[in-house]
């Protein structure tokens, strides 16, 4: 797809899009929403990005490695779970504190470890897709031909 | 409404099923699309149907107003949902490889780990899969 | 057994420092004894599981501390002694590793106060025997001999377990100590016999029972530390233990005194007389060491009580004779791996006047040689006179036990005479090595637990009041009031002491022709354990190549056809069973939309099946995946809606590259008409019984319990008023954390496959570069 119009609405679309995202995790404890739920609007926001431009403009906006950002998540996840063993109660148990009129506890990092799991996993397959189809089209002669 | 969606779930099992047994690998691929579907749907039933009343809570309530979803069977389904993608996109990958690789969808002629060994097979098998990789 | 190179490889500094590790143990364990003698019981818990009431929970009592001491003890000097011993070969690290696990997996399974965590601590000691056994793993007959321990022990062990999980629901716990406070609990409970008969396979299985004897003389493959620590003192004690353990539970039934009694005779008969057959010295022991298993099982089925009150002596006979037999087994162990170390073979036949040459081996060998033969001052004389006590006391017909055990004290009295004087006295023969003493850390352990022996007999109140009565009233269930002494003056276990010493030196002398007739004996055996074994373990194999050829024959179809005809099965039998059907069927009330949506659903998958084209299929998918997503938002569930829309999406982009890279429809291979009409078939049945399966649960009202449990505690105990959310991030986060860990490994995986390159031209492409 090369569409001058679809690049540049997209441009516009992604960011929108991500903007929503995070929007919808922060909510989601309190209406519907949440990680996987936000994820899901962010990794399809980059997808949608990937479709208009290519893998590469992607993993430049990305920054990181989406499965750098998968293990951020889960790392995060399972880190957030550890600060209950500091009461101590069982691993996950939610810890809470009051910063002053708003509670403050674990299972928010946790909900963001979900969220970045879930973008980082998505968007590990769909770029990794990409790059290969467009390894095969445009390069059909395989790298270690061309020593 | 609970007779109904016991019925899909009938309908999408049956034709999961089918599609799975069908030798070509995309069909296999819809089969595990719409057999995650009524995994789910079935759960879902299975928790009770109630019309319109999501399990939120007011703000300022402590406890939802009574008659709300249940809320366990959607928790389920929620992350049922996004694991059956990560399986989805997995089995496409594989089925995506596995063609390049062997220049078939034809599940018949996949038969590299496990060559044949002997005549007894289901039914005709048009070409020998016995290559090695 | 060791080459002349390997001899001079020097001994690692780790296994010498790790031999602080169980002597630390070993002093902080002797603190414990002041306060455990005066019948103390000491706990300590960590909970675990508590709503399975499973906890991490130690206990020490009188029997639990004399096995800690032994395991630690004698653990100090056969990782001493391993150090110089298994100097030269490779990966010592790892031997000791699997050593100090196995000392660690053994001190929980004693010390443990939690029966699940006592079969926990079992099954590692089954895998860290396992592990040692094969650790010349080069070895085809040490990998045999390590699978054959597994399977017995593991296969006991999981008997064991459900043995378990019955009594603690019988007795309302898991927990030892509760169960032995309230010891008459069980005796009458309807599950009693199961509960004793799986307990005992256990038991059994781990103290080498016949018929399940096999294994432990085949686990001398290991190296010689091994046998002494595992295979003699520890590990095959376990079982012991376990009998022990439960004495006050479970014993003094008519059941549990029969069943001990002649599996334990058998045993102790069986052994010694095959014992006498074997020629090789760790095989002899080996034998011995089972003998003793069987004696010790044997006693334990004596009655905790003698006609009119008195202590038991048979379980005091069996306690003492624990501690007797792993001080002189420990040290003959050693002393034969010293000599099969330093004069390179273990054969009797070869072996003779190293009396010169090893003289401090000899002087363990002697010392641990009188206490197994029983003769004052030693300990062992003062285990063998409760024995014969013991046995002379048992309540019916206690010609069985006299006789077991008479043919096993003449049994070790020769034994005794085979390892101490055998390799050391006449002539020295040609042997493959010039023999030499062995270093100082290899006869230092037998020489201090043969002293020990000989003090334990020189003061005999000591020992008794601080080790073995406490450990014998843990056995029995309440304090004995009984006096150990050396010497009782002239009664009939000192003339049939005689009797076994003389038998014995007899026996010894008489060897040879004893030897040839015997072996033709045991030749003759129509089926021996070990037999049965290879017999089982060819039918297991071929078993599984036939179901493997039947299910698994490399045709994808045939798997998925297996997968849900059984599921067509076990539903069809349920509906049947329980009787599920719903008939008449209900009511249904449904609007206009929810039909509408019904309708789109079935309309798509038709069309899914019936598509004939890729991209009609994908669309028709989408349709059926927009309306459930319509379901769940017409009942109630919008974060479900919302995901299961966004996945579509999400699928649509993935299908939409992927997909259409792969052939279309056109002329694909389909299944012959008739394969269709069987596929359709299995399809119909699976699709029907889910459809009743689902009438029938749904016409059921839904249990609510945990439902209810969220709803009210979601605003006070989560702070959040989306119970959905509140339950996948606070309630049931650990399940949330273990499905977006599969999220993420579902990523990485499809990663690491589309990043395989596509090796279509490989071959050929492999010649021209020659890579």
């Amino acid at each position: 797809m090369n569409s001058l119009i679809l690049r540049e609405a997209t441009r516009l679309l992604v960011a929108l899009m991500l903007l929503f995202s995070i929007f919808m995790l922060l909510r989601g404890h309190n209406e519907p929403g949440g990680g996987f739920i936000g994820g899901l609007i962010a990794a399809i926001a980059f997808a949608l990005y990937a479709l208009a431009t290519d893998a590469q403009a992607v993993r430049k906006a990305l920054r990181a490695d989406p499965r750098v950002i998968a293990a951020v998540g889960l790392g995060l996840a399972i880190g957030s779970g550890f600060l209950a063993l500091l009461e101590p109660a069982p691993f996950l148990t939610g810890q809470w504190t009051t910063v002053g009129d708003f509670k403050a506890g674990t299972p928010l990092p946790f909900d963001i470890g979900v969220y970045l799991v879930v973008v980082g996993a998505v968007l590990t397959i769909v770029l990794g897709i990409k790059e290969q189809q467009a390894d095969v089209e445009d390069d059909p002669v395989e790298p270690e031909d061309r020593r | 409404m609970e007779p109904i969606v016991a019925v899909l779930v009938g309908v999408l099992m049956a034709a999961s099923v089918y599609l799975m047994l069908s030798r070509n690998l995309v069909r296999f691929v819809f089969g595990l699309v719409l057999i995650s579907n009524a995994a789910n749907l079935l759960i879902f039933a299975g928790g009770g149907l109630t019309r319109a009343a999501p399990p939120l809570i007011a703000s300022g309530a402590d406890l939802p107003a009574s008659g709300v979803a249940n809320a366990l069977p959607q928790a389920l389904i929620l992350t049922a949902i996004v694991i059956s993608f990560g399986l989805l996109a997995f089995a496409l990958v594989l089925a995506f490889r596995a063609y390049q690789e062997l220049e078939t969808v034809d599940t018949d002629a996949m038969r590299v780990a496990e060559p044949r060994e002997d005549a007894a097979e289901l039914e005709e098998t048009p070409r020998s899969g016995d290559r090695t990789v | 057994m060791a080459a002349a190179s390997k001899a001079d490889a020097p001994v690692p500094l780790f296994s010498r420092l790790i031999v602080l590790l169980p002597a630390t143990l070993f002093v902080w364990f002797l603190t414990f004894l002041p306060e455990v003698s005066g019948g103390a019981v000491l706990t300590w818990k960590v909970s675990w599981i508590p709503q399975l009431g499973i906890d991490l929970s130690f206990m020490v009592d009188g029997l639990s501390l004399l096995f800690a001491l032994l395991i630690t003890g004698i653990g100090s000097f056969i990782l001493l002694y391993a150090s110089d011993y298994m100097r030269g070969y490779p990966q010592v690290g790892r031997f000791t590793l699997f050593l100090v696990s196995f000392m660690l997996a053994m001190l929980g399974l004693v010390l443990s106060d939690n029966l699940i965590a006592l079969f926990v601590f079992w099954e590692l000691t089954t895998i860290t025997s396992f592990l040692l056994i094969g650790y010349t793993h080069e070895d085809a007959a040490a990998r045999r001999s390590a699978l054959q321990g597994l399977f017995v022990t593991g296969a006991g062990g999981l008997a064991m377990l459900a043995g378990f999980i019955l009594l603690g629901q019988a007795a309302g716990t898991y927990s030892l100590s509760e169960i032995l406070a309230n010891p008459d609990a069980l005796r009458g409970h309807a599950d009693y016999l199961p509960i004793l008969i799986l307990v005992l396979c256990g038991a059994f299985t781990k103290s080498a029972q016949f018929p399940f004897h096999f294994w432990l003389p085949n686990a001398m493959a290991a190296p010689t530390p091994v046998s002494a620590y595992l295979h003699s003192a520890t590990m095959v004690k376990a079982g012991v233990f376990l009998l022990a353990r439960f004495t006050p539970v479970l014993g003094d039934t008519e059941v549990w005194m029969a069943t001990l009694t002649i599996f334990g005779a058998v045993t102790t008969v069986y052994a010694s007389i095959i014992a006498l057959t074997r020629t090789d010295l760790k095989q002899v022991l080996a034998y011995t060491t089972v003998m003793a298993l069987g004696a010790c099982v044997m006693f334990l089925g004596a009655p905790t009580r003698a006609e009119g009150g008195d202590p038991s002596i048979g379980l005091i006979a069996a306690v003492t004779f624990i501690f007797v037999h792993a001080l002189y087994k420990a040290a003959l162990f050693m002393v034969a791996g010293n000599i099969d170390h330093e004069a390179g073979t273990r054969e009797l036949s070869r072996l003779g006047g190293l009396r010169r040459a090893m003289p401090w081996t000899f002087a363990a060998a002697a010392l641990a040689g009188l206490s197994m033969a029983g003769l004052p001052p030693f300990v062992g004389f003062i285990g063998k006179e409760l024995l014969y006590k013991g046995a002379l006391a048992w309540p019916a017909e206690p010609y069985i036990a006299v006789a077991a055990i008479v043919a096993a004290k003449v049994m070790m009295v020769t034994v005794a005479l085979l390892v101490a004087v055998l390799p050391f006295f006449g002539a020295q023969r040609d042997l493959p090595k010039r023999p030499h003493e062995a270093p100082i850390t290899m006869w230092i352990g037998p020489i201090v637990l043969g002293v020990i022996a000989l003090f334990g007999g020189l003061l005999p109140d000591l020992t008794a009041e601080t080790l073995l009565l406490p450990a014998a009233a843990a056995v029995m269930g309440y304090q004995p009031d009984y006096e150990v002494k050396l010497w009782h003056g002239v009664n009939i276990p000192l003339i049939l002491s005689g009797i076994t010493v003389a038998t014995g030196a007899l026996i010894y002398a008489k060897r040879a022709t004893l030897l040839a007739a015997l072996s033709r004996g045991v030749a003759a055996l129509p089926l021996t354990g070990d037999r049965a074994y290879d017999k089982v373990m060819v039918w297991l194999a071929e078993f599984a190549a036939w179901q493997t050829r039947w299910l698994q024959g490399g045709v994808q179809r045939r798997y998925i056809l297996v997968v849900f005809m059984t599921l067509g099965a076990a539903l069809a039998v349920t509906i049947l069973v329980r009787d599920a059907l719903v008939w008449p069927l209900p009511q249904v009330s449904a609007n206009f939309v929810e039909w509408g949506v019904a309708a789109l659903i079935v309309a798509a998958t038709i069309s899914t099946l019936l598509a004939d084209s890729r991209l009609l299929a994908i669309c028709s998918l989408g349709v059926v995946g927009a309306g459930v997503a319509l379901i769940f938002l017409l009942f109630g569930a919008p974060d479900v809606a919302m995901t299961q829309l966004l996945v579509e999406t999400l699928v649509v982009v993935i299908v939409a590259i992927v997909l259409l890279k792969l052939p279309d429809f056109r002329g694909e291979k389909r299944p012959t008409s008739a394969g269709r009409v069987r596929d359709a078939l299995v399809a119909g049945v699976v699709g029907v019984c889910t459809t009743l399966i689902v009438l029938s649960v749904t016409a059921q009202p839904p249990q609510r319990a945990i439902t209810d449990y969220f709803e009210e505690n979601s605003v006070p105990g989560g702070f959040g008023r989306n119970i959905v959310n509140v339950i996948l991030v606070d309630f049931r986060a650990l399940d949330t954390l273990g499905e977006v860990a599969v999220v993420a490994v579902a990523g990485v995986a499809a990663y690491a496959l589309i990043m395989l390159r596509p090796r279509r031209r490989s071959g050929k492409r492999g010649e021209e570069t020659g890579t």
